[in-house]
């Protein structure tokens, strides 16, 4: 079932059209993305970050240009490319009615997995929700849900992932909770395609940033590249004020989230 | 990807299934305005109404048979629709699986559904004095029609779960299939109608299968009108399923 991961960039889309009648989203989209990295794709809202994401899962065909996913292309191979990836964030979903481990189960085996009990029981662990797996998710909060949501992405180990607005909707403890899970996966040796508005999500996360605008990308690089493209930094000596986002994270204490308290007292990557 | 259909149908339809019987309010619902209809048909205007030597509860059965299915495929589209907007139908057409499984887990859960239905409303018929002395043959010949009209309607239901924008639209579409068999020989002998209205519930879908159930319950024979109530009945589940497909197709791309 598992499609092997290839040489070659994971994801090539090259001239990426798409126009909802009158109104063009994508026009002439390029950008590539190496196995094994986290690629953000930066955009304000409208600018055509979902459409991408969904002519590259095939949900949607694109009117020119072309795309592929771990070397299948999106629109003559789209059962391959089904098998090579995951989808996940604004527009995936979990099944509210079932609970947790029901929706890992029923992921596990939709993918032909041997023994689904087990790998949701595994997932609960590894995303905390362990004690919740066994209620219905209609009970859970944002952050469980997302959380949820990455671990269903998990099953399979597909070689490709796509987070279109992982973080969302969600406070700031959730938020981290979900860059740790991305972390998590990039680790393994994933290739993550992530979708965000938040610029610092992107600073975070990725190795490469782009940002879509307009239809296009009109800057693709990391971020060491992309300071570079910009006026010199200015030395300037300002005391440093903590922001609102870690002084709430202080005052409601995220000590039990290891990784939490270590963002929040500035060891940012 | 097909080597999996079943597989894939049967995990699916699983999902589907508890999001029935986690939600028994689903089908109580749907049995409740049959069940009131019976009632008020049968001990409010049922003694003024002329159905010769026939019980009226006998008499009016198979119409709020129908109508139990028409309220219970609002609940598909509803189904259906919310999966659609929460996205979980997305993940399920991005994911290595039979895609069309999706759809016909829907199916065979709205065949279920109503089935339980159908067996609670007839349930109450009998406990008002329901009787038939209808044979094993007649008794499937019964469930073969209800399931085909079911399943027809079933697939009419698929059309605004895809592509309704509301959840009210998904529902809105059973509103006239449940108040049809009100112009039909269901609750009233056609005769007793004035011309234009008579030609209508005579040649409506609903009579025809309304007067097959009826003979067989009755055991007489059921003449011509099961031909009619078929072609009816497999007429509109083609039409239905190729709509259905189409709607289906321009939501996957």
């Amino acid at each position: 079932m598992k499609a092997p991961s290839i040489a070659g960039p994971a994801i090539r889309v090259q001239g990426l059209k798409k126009s909802y009648g009158k109104r063009e989203v994508l026009s002439g989209v390029d950008f590539d993305v190496a196995p094994g990295s986290i690629f953000a794709l930066l955009g304000s809202n409208g600018a055509g970050k979902t459409t991408t994401v969904r002519i590259l899962a095939t949900l949607l065909k694109a009117d020119a240009g072309t795309a592929s996913v771990n070397g299948f292309d999106v629109a003559t191979r789209p059962a391959n490319v089904r098998e090579s990836i995951s989808l996940t964030g604004q527009f995936a979903a979990v099944d509210e009615i079932l609970s947790g481990r029901e929706n890992l189960a029923l992921v596990a085996r939709l993918r032909h997995l041997k023994d689904p009990g087990a790998i949701a029981d595994d997932l609960l662990r590894r995303f905390s929700l362990s004690e919740a797996g066994a209620r219905r998710v209609s009970t859970y909060s944002g952050g469980m849900r997302r959380r949820l949501d990455i671990a269903m992405s998990l099953i399979g180990d597909s070689p490709v992932v796509f987070l279109d607005e992982p973080t969302a909707g969600l406070d700031p403890e959730a938020r981290i909770e979900v860059w740790n899970a991305v972390k998590e996966l990039a680790g393994c040796g994933t290739t993550v395609l992530l979708t965000t508005q938040y610029l610092d999500e992107a600073e975070q996360l990725a190795d490469r940033i782009a940002i879509l605008h307009q239809g296009r990308i009109i800057v693709n690089g990391t971020l060491a590249e992309l300071k570079q493209l910009f006026p010199p930094a200015k030395v300037e000596y300002v005391e440093k004020q903590p922001t609102l986002e870690e002084i709430f994270l202080a005052v409601i204490g995220g000590d039990d989230k290891s990784d939490a308290t270590g963002t929040t007292t500035g060891g940012r990557r | 990807m097909t080597a999996y259909f079943f597989n894939d149908t049967v995990a699916l339809t699983g999902r589907t299934l508890r999001h029935v019987t986690r939600s028994v309010d689903t089908i109580i619902t749907t049995a409740i305005t049959p069940v009131a209809m019976m009632l008020m048909f049968v001990y409010v205007f049922g003694g003024a109404i002329d159905t010769g030597s026939v019980s009226y509860v006998n008499y009016m059965l198979p119409g709020i048979l129908l109508m139990t299915i028409a309220s219970g495929i609002s609940y598909t589209a509803y189904r259906l629709f919310t999966d659609v907007q929460s996205g979980i139908f997305e993940r399920f057409q991005s994911m290595p699986i039979a895609r069309s499984g999706v759809l016909w887990a829907h199916v065979v859960t709205s065949l279920v559904a109503n089935l339980i239905s159908l067996v609670l409303v007839m349930g109450v018929a009998l406990l008002m004095g329901f009787r038939s002395g209808a044979g094993v043959s007649a008794w499937l010949a019964v469930a073969g029609i209800l399931l085909l009209f079911t399943l027809a309607l079933t697939w009419l239901a698929v059309i605004p779960g895809l592509s309704a924008s509301s959840v009210e639209g998904a529902g809105a579409f059973a509103y006239p299939l449940i108040f049809l068999p009100f112009v039909s020989s269901a609750f009233v002998p056609t005769r007793t109608m004035p011309g234009p209205v008579r030609w209508f519930a005579e040649h409506q879908p609903v009579t025809s299968i309304v007067n097959t159930i009826r003979a067989l319950f009755a055991q007489q024979p059921v003449g011509d009108d099961i031909w009619t109530a078929l072609a009816w009945c497999v007429g509109l589940l083609v039409v239905a399923y190729v709509f259905a497909m189409a709607a289906y197709r321009r939501k996957i791309a």
